[in-house]
C-alpha cells in the first residue's frame, strides 16, 4: 500500500502537525516504507495465535475509589500561554 | 409474584404527502458514572468546583503522566449492565479515540471500541394503557468524558475548564428499537430510574449527568418489521445523529423535527445525508455540523498505556448479590401485594426514596389507603412546597398512624386531612393528637341520633320543606356534621336524617 501526497496532507492535518507543501512527498514515502513493512509482517500466519498485550504476564493495575489528587489551580494553570480567573484562555472555539 | 405481560405500543406514524412514514430511534446515552474520583486520576467528580481545581496531571494531558483505572467505576458499570440484564464481559480493553479540541488535553479519549465491559441487555419501557416498548442494549462501555468550554466570557477567547475532564461516563448503547418520540424521552426516564436505583448515575440532567445522542431515521410502514426479521438494515432509512441532548423535552422535540425534515426530503425526491446534527432549542431546529464530520476520522487504536481489563466473576456475582430490588420487579410486587394499580405503583416506584417511604406507611395497614395518602396528600402538598420526599415534615411512621385511624374508623376522611395538616406544619403523635383534641369520630348513635333530633327540632320550617323536597335532606346532614364539629360518622347521620325525616 503506498500513501499519495493527498493523504500525507491529511494525516498531518488530523494530527495538527503543519507540514510545507515541498516536504510532503518525502513524508509520503516515509509513511508509504512503514506501511510496507506493516504489510510484511501481516505476511505471518498468527492463526490461532493470542494478541500479546504485555511483555509481562501483569494484571492491569487498579487504583480505590479515593480522591487523592486535584487542588492544584495553579500548577495545572502554570504552563498555559494564556489564563484567566482559574480558566485555560484559548483562541475561540465556537461550534 | 405478578408476572406484568404487556402489548408494544404502536409506532408514531407521520402522515406525509405520499403516504405514511414511520420513525425509527437509537440512543447512545451518556451516563456520568456516580463515584467519588474520576476514571484514571485520583482528582474529585464533584459538580460545581472551581475552575480546573479537580485536575490531577493525567487529567491535564501532563507528558509522562499515566492513567490508572479506578475499580470502583469499573464496579459501577458491572452493576448497571447487571441492573439491565446484560452480559458482563471479563475480558475489555480501552482504546484511543483521537482527534483535537481544547476541552480535550490528551488530543485522544480513552474509550472501550473493540471490547466493551457490558455486553447485550434490554430494558422495558412502559408506555401507559397497558403497552410497554421492550428496547434491546447493544453493548455498554466505559469512557472518559471531556471538559467544558465557555464562549461567552470573552469576546476573543474561549475559556476552558478541565474539571470534567476524565470524569468516567457509562456510554448505553439502545439498538434501534424506539418508534416515536414519546418512546425515546421514556426510555432516557427508564435507564434514569434504574441506575439511581442501583446508585449508579445520579441522573441530573441539568448538570450534564445525563446526556443522549440520538439516532433518527424514517421508512415505511412495513419496513421496519422486515428490518426487525432480518437484522437487516438496508430496510430503513439513512441516519442521521442528533448529538448531546439534555433534557427530555429537547429529545421529543428534536426527534420530531428531525423526523419532519427527513421527510421533506425524501417526498421532493431527495436523499438523506448521514452526518451529525446539532439541535437548538431556541429555533427548534437541528443544524449540521459540518466541522465534526470533517475531523471524523478517529484513528482508534488500543492504548498502550493500560492493559487489557480483566475481571473475575466471582467479582462479578458478589456486585449481582448486592443489587437492590429493581423498579420492574418493586412495581410487580406493590400490584400483587397492595393491590395499586398499574398507575400508582408507577407513581410509587419512580424514586426509590418514595417506594421506601410508602412501604413504611402501608406495612401491617391498607395498602390502597396508604398509597391514596402518599401520593394525593403528601406528595401533593411536598410539591406545593417544593420539598423533596427525604424533607417531608411528616414521617412514614405518623402518616402510618393515620392511615391506622382512617381504617379503624376512630377518624372520618375529612378529619385525616384537617389531622394531617396539623402533623405536617406542628408535628407530633397522630394518636395523642387525636385523643387531646377531641377529634375522634362519633360512631356512637345515640350521640348522634341527639344531634340529628336537636336540628330538626329547630327547624320545623325546613322539615317541611324537605319533606316536599327529599334532596333538602342533605342540608340536614350538613347542620349535624357542623353542629358536631365534622366528628360523625357521615354514613350514620345519613341513615338517621332520612328515617327521622321519613323520607
Amino acid at each position: 500500500m503506498s500513501i499519495d501526497v493527498d493523504t500525507a496532507r491529511r494525516v498531518a492535518k488530523l494530527a495538527r502537525i503543519k507540514v510545507e507543501d515541498e516536504a510532503l512527498p518525502a513524508l509520503a514515502a516515509e509513511f508509504s516504507s512503514i506501511l510496507g513493512f506493516i504489510e510484511q509482517l501481516n505476511e505471518v500466519d498468527v492463526e490461532g495465535v493470542e494478541p500479546m498485550t504485555s511483555v509481562t504476564p501483569m494484571r492491569l493495575k487498579r487504583r480505590d475509589d479515593v480522591v487523592t489528587d486535584g487542588n492544584q489551580q495553579a500548577a495545572v494553570l502554570k504552563n498555559a500561554p494564556d489564563a484567566r480567573e482559574g480558566f485555560f484562555a484559548v483562541p475561540k472555539v465556537v461550534e | 409474584m405478578l408476572d406484568l405481560t404487556y402489548d408494544a405500543p404502536k409506532p408514531k406514524v407521520i402522515a406525509g404527502a405520499t403516504g405514511d412514514w414511520e420513525l425509527v430511534i437509537g440512543l447512545e446515552v451518556h451516563a456520568q458514572v456516580a463515584t467519588a474520583a474520576k476514571l484514571f486520576s485520583g482528582a474529585s467528580t464533584q459538580f460545581g468546583a472551581e475552575p480546573n481545581s479537580n485536575v490531577a496531571f493525567v487529567d491535564a494531558g501532563m507528558p509522562g503522566m499515566l492513567p490508572v483505572i479506578n475499580e470502583g467505576c469499573v464496579a459501577q458499570a458491572v452493576r448497571t449492565g447487571l441492573g439491565l440484564k446484560a452480559e458482563i464481559n471479563l475480558w475489555s480493553a480501552f482504546d484511543r479515540k483521537n482527534y483535537f479540541y481544547p476541552d480535550l488535553p490528551q488530543g485522544y479519549q480513552i474509550s472501550q471500541l473493540y471490547h466493551p465491559i457490558v455486553g447485550e441487555g434490554e430494558v422495558l419501557v412502559e408506555m401507559g394503557n397497558g403497552t410497554a416498548r421492550l428496547v434491546r442494549i447493544e453493548r455498554i462501555h466505559l469512557e472518559q468524558d471531556a471538559g467544558k468550554s465557555i464562549h461567552d466570557m470573552d469576546p476573543a477567547m474561549s475559556f476552558v475548564d478541565l474539571n470534567r475532564t476524565g470524569v468516567a461516563l457509562m456510554e448505553i448503547v439502545s439498538r434501534p428499537d424506539i418508534r416515536g418520540p414519546e418512546e425515546a424521552a421514556a426510555y432516557v426516564g427508564k435507564l434514569r430510574q434504574i441506575m439511581r436505583y442501583l446508585g449508579t448515575c445520579d441522573g441530573n440532567m441539568q448538570n450534564g449527568n445525563l446526556r443522549a445522542d440520538v439516532n433518527v431515521s424514517v421508512c415505511r410502514p412495513g419496513d421496519y418489521e422486515k428490518y426487525q426479521a432480518t437484522q437487516d438494515f438496508s430496510h430503513l432509512g439513512t441516519r442521521c445523529e442528533i448529538k448531546n441532548m439534555n433534557s427530555m423535552r429537547f429529545i421529543q422535540m428534536a426527534i420530531e423535527y428531525e423526523a419532519r425534515r427527513q421527510i421533506a426530503i425524501l417526498e421532493d425526491g431527495g436523499k438523506v445525508s448521514q452526518e451529525t446534527r446539532l439541535y437548538d432549542p431556541d429555533k427548534n431546529e437541528t443544524r449540521s455540523m459540518r466541522s465534526k464530520e470533517e475531523a471524523h476520522d478517529y484513528r482508534y487504536f488500543p492504548d498502550p498505556d493500560l492493559l487489557p481489563l480483566e475481571i473475575e466473576q466471582a467479582w462479578v456475582d458478589d456486585i449481582a448479590a448486592s443489587l437492590p430490588e429493581l423498579p420492574d420487579d418493586k412495581k410487580a410486587r406493590f400490584m400483587g401485594d397492595f393491590g395499586l394499580s398499574d398507575y400508582d405503583a408507577s407513581v410509587l416506584t419512580a424514586e426509590v426514596a418514595n417506594a421506601a417511604y410508602f412501604e413504611k406507611v402501608a406495612e401491617g395497614r391498607d395498602g390502597k389507603l396508604a398509597a391514596n395518602w402518599v401520593i394525593n396528600e403528601l406528595f401533593g402538598r411536598l410539591k406545593k412546597e417544593d420539598h423533596s420526599i427525604e424533607e417531608s415534615p411528616v414521617s412514614p411512621d405518623q402518616l402510618g398512624k393515620i392511615v391506622g385511624l382512617i381504617t379503624k374508623g376512630d377518624i372520618s376522611g375529612k378529619i385525616a386531612k384537617d389531622l394531617f395538616e396539623i402533623i405536617y406544619t406542628e408535628g407530633g403523635d397522630p394518636e395523642e393528637i387525636v385523643e387531646a383534641r377531641g377529634m375522634k369520630q362519633v360512631t356512637d348513635t345515640g350521640a348522634i341520633e341527639a344531634a340529628v333530633d336537636a336540628v330538626i327540632a329547630e327547624n320545623p320550617a325546613q322539615v317541611e320543606k324537605a319533606k316536599a323536597n327529599p334532596k333538602l335532606a342533605g342540608w340536614f346532614v350538613g347542620q349535624v356534621m357542623k353542629a358536631t364539629g365534622g366528628k360523625a360518622n357521615p354514613a350514620a347521620v345519613n341513615e338517621l336524617v332520612t328515617r327521622k325525616l321519613g323520607l
